[in-house]
């Protein structure tokens, strides 16, 4: 079987927006999203049920390799980035049209994303590329069981718990809870950089509309959200609890 | 401009987070349209005309029954390109985030979502997006119609007005794709469990608890200050605590006079759940964590190390 599995590369810290741009500064240190930890963990885990392999797929700036070398070293086979200046600023429809046409071309049987990215909260992507691809999709599935040519998925919703199923090819989106995903050995550390790694551009994947040109929708105007009343941040020195009972006494809630 | 609302419905009502959206896009435009897709669903239909909408499209087919998005992509796709619809609003839920994302990649249409306001602007359209963990507010805007937008959950409230619609059936040709998959157990509510609705003080637990069996840390402080315990998605999807205690998007939106959050990172979609809390307390190791954006007291610690010496403390002072 084989396993795509779908991973951003995020900003780490001191999130913002560059307000010339008025696209997410990427330029400080980056990470792989850590709701996509789960989904490579996912991945594998059913690599290492049925056999088969698992290729990362990611679309990011050249930093993005340090997420895709963790994917890696976590047990993931192989990596394909679309790594490319013209496909900076793309929305969720520019990503579409780039991610799909990548997978397209791997194939999978099936196709796994994260719940959600932790800088643009969408957690709408795997539906876009499920409909691209003309395969069924399951989201924020908390359990799994993959069985000959069909998947089941438990999730949850704002009524309580579905279980579906889909036929295979199909799409996943997996939540935080399925699984706790492994570290990475040193042996995987050591072995993910002779793992196949291939690039490609937008236009060799065929894709005219791509980046903030094949977007459509824009950010036009960014703010100060409105301010909050007196907020307190302490560092626990052994007396938080006290400062703790004291403020809520204050506010006379004890 | 013409608007197009996603009536969502449940258990054979229209859902309140959709009848304000439909409530909100009617003061934007004059010319709002809902749509409702299901089966057996003509009779709810109607009910959309209170709310604003002077028509509304109906496909009622057995393919519908189950609430899966994408023959609802099938639906709309068809509805709109026929309509004309500059705008396809939605209430932001699992099903509508779905139907919604699946919709902008067969149109080719562009979406916002998690907006929690709209503006008209002349034939424009304006959404507001409170992003990153809502440290920035974020004016969207689209290139071209039709534009998609999710509005946040909780945002509108439905306002009756007391119109009437006119309801008209729509047809639609299913892509085999999109009835692949199928629902084998609908909306299983597991484990009925304590209610925290009304609690005046909750003590949250997230997975910074580390272990099922932590949750008698919290038990026991909600049980000091004579509160109830409530949970994060994470926790209740990993079985660690009932669905019933979960706030948030999918779970119970709660107000209580003290909301204290321990080892909770402060996702948007458990904020949507407990935001309108009177005082909020976090405890969280990561002194980034989101949840220290939205604490009245925001606490980096360990609560292995606070949270027992916390309820030690407040059985002394109420004892
Ligand atoms: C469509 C959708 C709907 C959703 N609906 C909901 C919903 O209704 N409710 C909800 O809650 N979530 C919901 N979520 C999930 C949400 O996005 C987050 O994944 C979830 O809230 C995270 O839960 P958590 O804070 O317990 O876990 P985490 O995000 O893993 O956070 C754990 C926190 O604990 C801290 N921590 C760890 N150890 C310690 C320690 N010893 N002491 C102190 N702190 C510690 C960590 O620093 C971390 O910040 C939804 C997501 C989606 C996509
Ligand atoms: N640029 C990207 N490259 C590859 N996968 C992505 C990218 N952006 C998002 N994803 C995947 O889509 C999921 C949902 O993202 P989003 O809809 O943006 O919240 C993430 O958890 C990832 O699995």
């Amino acid at each position: 079987m084989k396993i795509a599995v779908c991973v951003k590369h995020v900003p780490e810290q001191a999130r913002k927006i560059d307000p010339g741009t008025k696209r997410l500064d990427r330029s400080g240190e980056g990470a792989i999203n850590p709701f996509d930890v789960h989904a490579v963990e996912e991945a594998l885990r059913i690599k290492e049920d049925k056999g088969g392999e698992v290729v990362v797929v990611t679309m990011g700036p050249a930093g993005a390799q340090d997420s895709v070398r963790k994917a890696l070293a976590m047990g993931a086979d192989e990596a394909l980035m679309i790594t490319d200046d013209a496909a900076a600023g793309s929305d969720l429809v520019a990503t579409t049209n780039a991610l799909a046409a990548a997978l397209e071309r791997e194939g999978a049987d099936l196709v796994v994303f994260g719940q959600q990215a932790s800088d643009s909260d969408g957690a709408v992507l795997w539906a876009a590329v499920a409909d691209r691809l003309r395969l069924p999709v399951i989201s924020q599935v908390a359990e799994l069981e993959v069985s000959d040519g069909k998947v089941r998925g438990k999730r949850q919703t704002e009524f309580g718990y579905d279980v579906i199923e889909a036929p295979t090819p199909a799409v996943l989106a997996v939540s935080d809870a399925i699984n706790e995903p492994r570290y990475p050995s040193l042996k995987g550390i050591m072995g993910a950089r002779s793992k196949p790694q291939r690039t490609v551009s937008v236009s060799e994947l065929g894709v005219d509309e791509a980046g903030e040109a094949g977007s459509k929708t824009t950010v036009r105007e960014l703010s100060d959200p409105p301010p909050r009343g007196d907020t307190v941040k302490i560092e626990d020195d052994g007396s938080a609890a006290e400062k703790i009972v004291e403020f809520i006494a204050e506010r006379k809630l004890l | 401009m013409a608007t197009i609302v996603f009536l969502e419905h449940h258990d054979n009502e229209l859902l309140k987070p959709a009848l304000g959206v439909l409530s909100k896009a009617a003061t934007l435009d004059d010319d709002v349209t809902g749509v409702v897709l299901g089966s057996g669903v003509m009779d709810l239909a109607g009910g959309a005309g209170e709310f604003g909408a002077a028509k509304v499209v109906v496909v009622d087919k057995p393919e519908l029954e189950a609430p899966l998005p994408q023959p609802r992509v099938d639906a709309l796709a068809s509805i709109v390109g026929a309509g004309g619809y500059d705008n396809v609003l939605f209430a932001a839920s699992v099903l509508a985030a779905d139907v919604a994302a699946g919709l902008s990649a067969r149109l080719g249409a562009g979406l916002n979502w998690d907006l929690t306001d709209l503006v008209r602007e002349g034939a424009e359209l304006v959404g507001k997006r409170p992003a990153l963990g809502d440290s920035v507010f974020v004016d969207v805007g689209w290139t071209s119609t039709p534009r998609l937008a999710l509005i946040r959950a909780g945002t509108f409230d439905p306002r009756a007005t007391g119109g009437e619609a006119a309801v008209e059936e729509a047809d639609v040709q299913f892509e085999d794709f999109s009835t692949a998959a199928t629902m084998v157990e609908r909306a299983h509510a597991e484990s009925e469990g304590p209610s925290i609705e009304d609690a005046d003080v909750i003590v949250a637990g997230g997975r910074g608890l580390g272990a099922p069996e932590n949750f008698k840390l919290v038990e026991e402080l909600a049980q000091a200050l004579g509160g109830a315990v409530a949970a994060t998605r994470a926790v209740v999807d990993a079985g660690w605590y009932p669905y019933s205690t979960q706030v948030g998007q999918t779970g119970k939106t709660v107000s209580p006079k003290l909301y204290i959050a321990c080892g909770i990172s402060g996702a948007i979609q458990h904020k949507v759940g407990m935001q309108s809390s009177g005082t909020v307390v976090a405890i969280n190791k990561d002194p980034n964590a989101p949840i220290f954006e939205f604490s009245d007291l925001g606490v980096v610690g360990d609560l292995n190390e606070i949270v027992p010496k916390l309820t030690e403390l407040v059985r002394q002072r109420r004892s």
